[in-house]
């Protein structure tokens, strides 16, 4: 296979990955009852927070100021997403926890 | 990136979906999320380079200035976070989330438009000209992610204004989804050509306003929205931000940012979908419809004029409810303001005690987001399993002996069922007007957030007790502990 070829293969797979993770969204969601829908939609919050990866990874490539301060500000807002959506969750869930009698 | 990697990243991206699934049942939600966040700290711990800038783990390179910036960087989020996680009080979580939400937008918005203008940019050396010759697969989902990410951005700060008590009420004028149209055409149109363009001086300047456009657009959408809907369009906003990390993920070749984007983003869309069904309106009737604005006000009050409520004091409404068998409580968003989930408690507690059957009544968007009184009620230490859920209780109405309204209008208006000319028929409702007696606690006459009058205040078994949540219901554990 060329390079060409081999990227447009991989790219073909990535595709591949991103609609069947679409499924799996939607059957793993259709299950949860309406009384956890805030502490989902909050959970779900923090896992898309993941684009704190994204932060780093162009930062760390960052060449100019530019680039720099964008990333930075990247990383920033992708970080407080991550680390307070899962925090904001867990808070919301702790007080689901059963009545100790 | 060294195949042990690519297998743990199968390991991350099970851990997610597991995180989201183990959310599904109260008894391991709290697993769940923690499953969530382990999955992202491995995630973080084994990030790769893309493979075409050397695939190398992120946390062994040679150290720079760069990276002491990314520490510095998520250190100080990790600090605003925090602070916002644990200080936010718990009525105010929906405005939390949709901060969060709206900060990961625009972090999806940067990193999209940090990659784009890299490659926008005659690069110096030839090696990194090879490495960023792109083509439209990448610049697309590039695009995309500004795009989507700078709304997500902006839209989620209004919504959190919104949610804060700021400019509640829709904002409109006429033409107003024309001109979103027409700027939403200019974007697609400069989103089109830049596909073509990538490069240059000219691409920079047409992205910017692009950049710039998203970002209006994105206030001027969730602008005409009543504050009552803020909850569907937080969680849109949600699959959106989604959406746009997914995109990033193509645009730097990252499946881990694929895979929990794309997670979010279809989960989030069913969400959507499933609080606008509650609603029994179409997604486009919230998004397009300024439901709740001047026009609506006054629908389906007419056929009330003349009749008037009944009032009553603390202490009959104890009677009532500590003689009864039978109670259910309906809470609402005044319950939520009024912060009156503790009293609650304990008016369910003193009931409890004399042998009253106490069930609560929860329907799907009842408050600012749907699950919110869950949340309020569980703070006050009320056990879920009192917890009903609307189709669940709906059918058993008919033998309980008080309803007790706290602070909810619209889902307990029964012109949802009866008059054809409301806003809000064929909402599906609680059926508090088939219970024997119904007390609505509320604070004045005032329309709810439809801006609809409640058939239910004028029925026969129907009483008031008027004043702040807090204080009537101050009043009446008093009085039930007293009779």
């Amino acid at each position: 296979m060329t390079i060409e070829s081999l990227q447009a293969y991989n790219q073909i797979l990535v595709l591949f990955i991103f609609v069947l993770a679409i499924f799996v969204g939607f059957e793993v969601i259709s299950k949860v009852p309406s009384m956890l829908h805030t502490p989902l939609m909050s959970g779900t919050n923090a896992i898309h927070g993941i684009i704190l990866f994204g932060g780093i990874l162009v930062l760390a490539d960052a060449t100019t100021l530019l680039q720099q301060t964008l990333g930075f500000v990247a990383v920033v807002f992708g970080s407080a997403n991550v680390f307070g959506g899962f925090m904001v969750t867990d808070r919301m869930l702790q007080m689901f926890k059963k009545k100790k009698k | 990136m060294s195949s042990t990697i690519a297998l743990i990243l199968i390991g991350v991206a099970v851990l997610f979906i597991l995180g989201i699934k183990f959310l599904s049942s109260p008894k391991t939600a709290r697993l769940g999320n923690l499953v969530a966040a382990a999955g992202m700290l491995i995630g973080l711990i084994v990030l790769c380079k893309p493979a075409e800038a050397g695939g190398a783990n992120i946390w062994t390179q040679g150290w720079t200035f760069n990276y002491t910036l990314i520490v510095i960087g998520t250190v100080i989020g990790l600090i605003i976070g925090a602070l916002g996680a644990y200080s936010v009080k718990m009525t105010a979580m929906p405005q939390m989330v949709a901060l969060f939400n709206g900060l990961g937008g625009g972090a999806a918005a940067l990193v999209a438009s940090l990659e784009f203008l890299k490659d926008a940019q005659p690069a110096p050396i030839a090696a990194d000209a090879l490495a960023h010759s792109v083509g439209a697969a990448i610049t697309i989902p590039m695009l995309f992610a500004t795009l989507i990410g700078s709304l997500s951005f902006s839209g989620s700060i209004i919504a959190y204004l919104k949610l804060e008590g700021k400019f509640e009420k829709p904002m409109t004028f006429p033409g107003q989804n024309i001109l979103n149209g027409l700027i939403l055409l200019v974007i697609v149109g400069l989103c089109g050509w830049l596909t073509f363009n990538a490069t240059g001086h000219n691409a920079v300047i047409a992205f910017i306003v692009m950049f710039s456009l998203a970002l209006f657009f994105g206030i001027a959408m969730v602008m005409p929205i009543g504050g009552a809907d803020m909850p569907v369009v937080i969680s849109l906003l949600n699959s959106f931000t989604g959406l746009a990390v997914a995109a990033d993920g193509f645009a730097i070749n990252n499946n881990a940012m694929i895979v929990a984007g794309t997670l979010v983003g279809s989960s989030g869309t069913l969400l959507t979908l499933l609080m606008c069904k509650a609603m029994n309106r179409p997604v486009t009737n919230v998004l397009f419809g300024a439901f709740g604005s001047s026009g609506s006000a006054a629908a389906g009050g007419g056929d009330l004029a003349g009749k008037t409520v009944k009032p009553l004091q603390a202490d009959e409404a104890a009677l009532l409810l500590s003689y009864a068998q039978q109670v259910v409580i309906v809470p609402g968003y005044g319950m939520a303001v009024a912060q009156a989930q503790h009293q609650v408690r304990e008016l369910s507690d003193e009931l409890g005690k004399r042998g009253v059957e106490v069930r609560f009544a929860i329907h799907p968007v009842a408050g600012r987001m749907p699950g919110h009184m869950n949340v309020l009620l569980a703070e006050a230490n009320i056990s879920y399993e009192q917890l009903c859920e609307m189709e669940a209780i709906n059918p058993t109405m008919d033998r309980v002996d008080v309803c007790l309204v706290i602070g909810a209008n619209d889902v307990v208006n029964p012109a949802a069922r009866e008059d054809k000319s409301s806003p809000i028929y064929g909402m599906p409702i609680i059926d508090a007007d088939h219970c024997k007696t119904v007390i609505v606690m509320k604070r004045s006459m005032a329309a709810g957030f439809a801006g609809i009058e409640n058939h239910l205040f004028y029925k026969d078994n129907t009483r008031m007790l008027f004043g702040d949540a807090k204080n009537s219901l101050q009043a009446l554990v008093t009085a039930v502990k007293a009779s």
